[in-house]
């Protein structure tokens, strides 16, 4: 089908890093069934690096295919990078998002730092609350709910 | 390749195909012209207007032909609508499942002023002839059922809501699109007073339609110019389209029992088999239903997902999710049955025809539940609903 790049079918058809990790050190879920798209992210964190990070999402090829696209962008990486993790780059990873797909590509970046929230709560680490724009704020999906 | 998405459109029948050849390239005049290449164009014209007549059991001058459904549906609401208007009836009564180019015109009349009563859908797809009774008030210019739903594939009451109609004196109109050429039409016997109807669901050409007006309805233009079609409908007759109409309409009625129960039996099949699909259920009730329609929400997944590997594995299928519509919400159609947003989200429609096969029905109860357990397997809702955090609504 021509709605999607060749990169969003790939991640689509063969998804990276499907599954839970049990206890992990951080876990992160956005979305609301309502809408139609739900991702749960899970992340192993060791000496502050990204080592491990799984998925769980419903929702449409571009949901399935920004979350695994996600998983890639952050895995093995320190968690200072990966709070700069954008919905942009995961869209230009991708090579595009159709416009009205484009908020499965924010929430593919909330559900990574809703997951490193946890992360740092858990841990009682401190954070800086604004990196953390909640679901609301956004914008993208405010006739959605 | 296995076409499962008929309500969409069709293939355009090989009859269709060889009746309209010879208006392209050897009598390709226009029905307007006065010689004998333009009389020969409006002799065919005049006999396939004759032919769609004989399906519908009217007379051909109240048939006025379209570029399809879309356009028949907003010349019949517009029209009725004039025609209220003029004696201060300004209250028109729908159902909230039409199609859209009811619904949308509907909206444009309200937005003139009118009031429009869409009448809510049982959760078995049916909207009953005593709604429409206790509906009809004395200002009442219009009633608009659809005759089978394109979604869902439930077959309304037409005859006996039609008969109330008649009764109480006020205008009714139909939208067939989806069940002309699949179920039995008469629009005098039924008590339709305008019907909208479109070839390409039928094994016609696209790009056109028609609209029956029962005799004395006047008719506004939705499309101005010349005398075509009583000065109804201005415009170069499509007569390519039009013959290959009539071609395939004449072909779907001679075979309409024969077809018909050929694929009920499949699609009982199809329903049989993906109702094993633990918390699935079936849209709208088994009967009375068009004889192709399956459409069957699984819970705990998302539709276009499930769309884009039932392509993958060669199956054209169609779903009502808000990723497919376009839209941020699913299917009005399912909504109006009652199903939550997020179980709507999850939907399949198959339509399939006398094409299919039951080795194709063999190759999609394979597929289905091999897709949905996959997607399922992804699914963090599913995660939950199998965990009890969440209540399964199927």
């Amino acid at each position: 089908m021509a709605l999607y790049s060749e990169k969003v079918m790939d991640h689509f058809r063969n998804p990276r890093n499907v599954g839970e990790i049990e206890n992990a050190d951080g876990v992160g879920e956005v979305g609301n069934a309502k809408c139609g798209d739900i991702m749960k992210m899970y992340l192993k964190i060791d000496d502050g690096i990204i080592t491990d990070v799984k998925f769980n999402t419903f929702g449409c090829g571009s949901a399935i295919a920004s979350s695994s696209m996600a998983t890639e962008m952050i895995k093995g990486k320190p968690i200072s990078e990966a709070m700069k993790l954008t919905n942009q780059a995961v869209v230009e990873a991708l090579d595009g998002l159709p416009a009205h797909k484009l908020h499965c590509s924010v929430l593919a970046e909330e559900a990574v730092k809703a997951a490193l929230l946890d992360y740092y709560r858990k841990n009682g680490m401190d954070y800086d609350p604004a990196q953390f724009a909640d679901c609301a704020s956004c914008g993208c999906c405010e006739d959605r709910h | 390749m296995i076409y499962a998405d008929n309500a969409a459109t069709t293939r355009t029948s090989r009859t269709a195909i060889e009746a309209m050849l010879p208006y392209f390239d050897s009598v390709y005049g226009n029905a307007s012209s006065l010689h004998s290449m333009g009389q020969q164009a409006q002799a065919a014209l005049v006999s396939a207007r004759q032919a769609m007549a004989d399906g519908l059991h009217c007379s051909p001058r109240e048939i006025i032909f379209t570029s399809g459904g879309s356009e028949a549906d907003n010349q019949a609401l517009l029209s009725a609508a004039a025609l209220g208007e003029r004696k201060g009836k300004k209250h028109i009564i729908s159902t909230a499942f039409e199609h859209h180019a009811v619904l949308h015109t509907l909206d444009s009349l309200k937005k003139r002023g009118f009031e429009i009563e869409l009448l809510d859908v049982h959760e078995d797809g049916l909207v009953t002839p005593r709604q429409v009774a206790d509906a009809i008030r004395p200002d009442t210019a219009l009633v608009s059922v659809m005759f089978a739903n394109n979604e869902i594939g439930t077959i309304q009451p037409i005859a006996e809501i039609g008969r109330i109609c008649r009764d109480r004196g006020v205008l009714f109109h139909t939208d067939a699109v989806q069940a002309a050429g699949h179920v039995p039409l008469d629009v005098e016997a039924m008590h339709i007073d305008l019907l909208s109807l479109s070839a390409h669901k039928f094994h016609g050409p696209k790009g056109v339609g028609l609209l029956y007006a029962r005799k004395g309805i006047p008719l506004v233009n939705v499309i101005y110019g010349g005398a075509q079609e009583r000065g109804k409908r201005a415009g170069t007759e499509n007569l390519p389209a039009i013959v290959g109409m009539a071609a395939a309409f004449t072909e779907a009625n001679e075979n309409l029992q024969a077809n018909a129960q050929k694929t009920a039996r499949l699609r009982d099949r199809l329903i049989d088999g993906l109702l094993q699909i633990p918390h699935s259920a079936l849209n709208g009730a088994r009967s009375p239903r068009l004889p192709g329609n399956v459409n069957l929400c699984f819970e705990g997944i998302e539709g276009e997902s499930l769309l884009l590997l039932l392509d993958d594995r060669g199956i054209c299928a169609s779903s009502g999710s808000a990723c497919t519509s376009g839209s941020l919400d699913p299917s009005h159609v399912l909504l109006a049955i009652g199903r939550p947003h997020e179980v709507a989200h999850g939907s399949l429609r198959l339509t399939i025809n006398e094409e299919t096969t039951d080795a194709d029905v063999d190759v999609m109860l394979r597929a289905i539940p091999e897709v949905v357990a996959y997607l399922r397997n992804m699914s963090p809702v599913w995660k939950e609903l199998q965990s009890g955090r969440r209540q399964f609504v199927l």
